[in-house]
């Protein structure tokens, strides 16, 4: 009784490992096959290492090696937004945490809201925004959108909630520190954690993001990754019949389709597995004791 | 606590000397501009340009009586509600199941079961939809059976016909992000006090017992936070029917969300009001969203 219950357990557990996790792994072998071994070939096999490295030369040869530009596109615009949002809010944390000033409680409520709030919500309004301001286009009508990162104020404003009491502070301005230097010595040496997640999460989030790019920027160029599939996709003959003669004097076909997905998802894939742990802890951390 | 240190000769650092009911407002000011033109000032303009028409003449609710009346603002917003439904019945039962499977499991193999579950986060966005035409794709995907038996499907076009579609957005935006909910579902479990658990045990109470009649009642908050801000997210859904949409020629409307609506209008007919309008409708229920969660759940501190 107790054996079946745990065997059915386990059967659950692993079936929905399969439903996870084959999807990651056809993607993984896809590129070593030829399109036409992707139809006739079991699923799970491995083709050779010839074939990824043909694929990759097709993919890269596509329009003008457009497909490095995307990849730089999108580090670019990631690490910049995440930069400028770690900049900007480990210290607004802190500021909201230890500070008193009027305002305060508002500023937090707004945050809190603008962070629960659907991302995909603003965009639009966004775009408009821009739009009438005539910055439509440029790498910065990305880059700023994404450096507003709510999220990341609200976790470095419960890290500081915790991680410094007040008493500490005090010692310092004591010992004659001004804010600021009350801030460079005792609050920037202890936000190693709280980077950590919010580069994690202000990466990842911009790294994927599609909406914004694909509605504020025109020229092909400039897309990033995301926007830059979806590209692919319309000259991928196998799921866009009205490319047929274009996918074949591009030379993009499933396996090269599949191969510009892996590719595009290994930065963040690399991101997840040096964070995972942290991630564990961080994801609940905020709110609930452990 | 005084607030008075000594003169600082560093330049720029006055400000900080200022009164203490200012302490703490330096820092936040580079973080105002971005809340105020990226959080702020779209949503107040998005309504400006709602509520008037071109020439900037006040119209009232003529913007959203004219989108609601269009003939694709209905189906629309069918597809999203059909579709959150199904996503958010999939979250409940199998993020809180599995969570519920995992926690009783020894920490190893729960571990690498999370961490399993998590893997497919990592291609959120534009790679999972990729990757879900690929294993929608009767003739190359490992689940051709499966497309043969469930759907019916023999060739790509017939898996993703349009009565299907809502059940696909569901189980990627499922596949996606599942794992990250089990990994909040199964940290919000270890927080119940293990003597807790013991003494139903002591009581009785089977593992299914103490699963249903101790941990679920436990989790409730966590449960009512995903299942709002599932809801939110959900009805903003565009880059899977995008590029669905693509992959289609056009057997999948570009007007099958509400949000795909909204950018249609904006970009083909140069409609900003009509655009503005739905995009109201679509914050207005993240706001709503977003307000439950924070005045209902009690998950979030905005006071220490």
């Amino acid at each position: 009784m107790r054996g079946a219950a745990l065997g059915l357990r386990l059967v659950t557990l692993a079936a929905f490992a399969v439903f996870f996790i084959a999807p990651v792994l056809w993607l993984i072998l896809a590129p070593t096959k030829g399109d036409n071994a992707l139809v006739t070939s079991s699923p799970f096999s491995f083709g050779s290492f010839h074939q990824v490295s043909l694929a990759w030369r097709h993919l890269d040869a596509f329009s003008d090696h457009i497909y490095r530009h995307w990849i730089g596109n999108t580090l670019y615009y990631s690490l910049s937004a995440t930069a400028i949002t770690l900049a900007v809010s480990v210290p607004a944390g802190y500021g909201l945490a230890l500070g008193s000033f009027p305002g305060r409680k508002l500023v937090l409520s707004l945050t809190l809201i603008s962070m629960i709030m659907p991302g995909a919500a603003l965009v639009l309004p966004i775009f408009l925004e821009l739009n009438s301001l005539h910055l439509i286009g440029r790498a910065a009508s990305v880059i700023l959108p994404f450096a507003f990162f709510p999220f990341g104020v609200y976790l470095a404003y419960i890290y500081y909630l915790s991680a410094i009491p007040p008493s500490l502070l005090d010692a310092a301005r004591a010992d004659g520190a001004g804010e600021l230097q009350t801030f460079l010595r005792v609050a920037l040496p202890l936000a190693k954690p709280i980077v950590a997640l919010v580069f994690f999460f202000s990466f990842v989030a911009d790294w994927n993001n599609f909406f914004l790019p694909y509605v504020v920027l025109a020229d092909s160029n400039q897309y990033p990754i995301t926007v830059g599939l979806s590209n692919l996709l319309s000259s991928t003959p196998s799921f866009n019949p009205a490319a047929g003669g274009g996918g074949q004097s591009v030379n993009i076909f499933r396996p090269e389709l599949a191969l510009a997905t892996l590719l595009a998802v290994v930065p963040v894939a690399i991101v997840f597995v040096l964070s995972q742990r942290a991630l564990v802890r961080g994801l609940v951390g905020g709110s609930v004791k452990e | 606590m005084s607030a008075s240190g000594p003169i600082s000769k560093h330049p720029g650092a006055t400000r900080k000397r200022g009164p203490r009911r200012l302490r703490g407002l330096p820092f936040v000011l580079p973080y105002l501009p971005l809340l105020i033109v990226f959080g702020i000032a779209p949503t107040i303009y998005a309504i400006d340009l709602a509520f008037t028409n071109v020439a900037g003449g006040w119209v009232g609710f003529h913007n959203f009586v004219r989108t609601y009346n269009d003939y694709r603002f209905g189906p629309a917003f069918k597809h999203i509600l059909v579709y959150t439904s199904i996503w958010l019945c999939l979250l409940v039962v199998f993020v809180v199941g599995l969570a519920l499977l995992l926690h009783g499991r020894a920490g190893r193999v729960s571990a690498t079961f999370r961490f399993l579950f998590y893997i497919p986060g990592a291609l959120a966005g534009a790679a999972a939809v990729l990757v879900w035409l690929f294993m929608l794709d009767p003739s190359v995907s490992p689940g051709s059976f499966l497309l043969r038996d469930v759907l019916g499907a023999d060739i790509f076009a017939q898996s993703i016909a349009p009565g299907n579609l809502a059940y696909i957005f569901a189980m990627i935006a499922f596949w996606t992000g599942a794992g990250g909910w089990i990994v909040v579902m199964y940290g919000a479990l270890n927080t119940i006090p293990p003597d807790l658990e013991e003494a139903a045990r002591i009581d009785g109470a089977g593992p299914i017992g103490i699963a249903l009649r101790l941990k679920l009642p436990l989790i409730r908050k966590w449960i009512a936070y995903m299942v709002i801000l599932s809801f939110a997210t959900g009805t903003q859904l565009f880059v899977e029917p995008q590029l669905v949409n693509q992959a289609s020629l056009g057997l999948v409307p570009d007007t099958w969300s509400s949000n795909q609506l909204a950018y249609q209008l904006a970009f083909r007919y140069a409609d900003f009001n009509g655009a503005a309008a739905i995009a109201v409708d679509l914050l207005a229920i993240g706001l709503v969203g977003a307000v439950l969660i924070v005045t209902r759940t009690g998950l979030f501190r905005t006071d220490d």
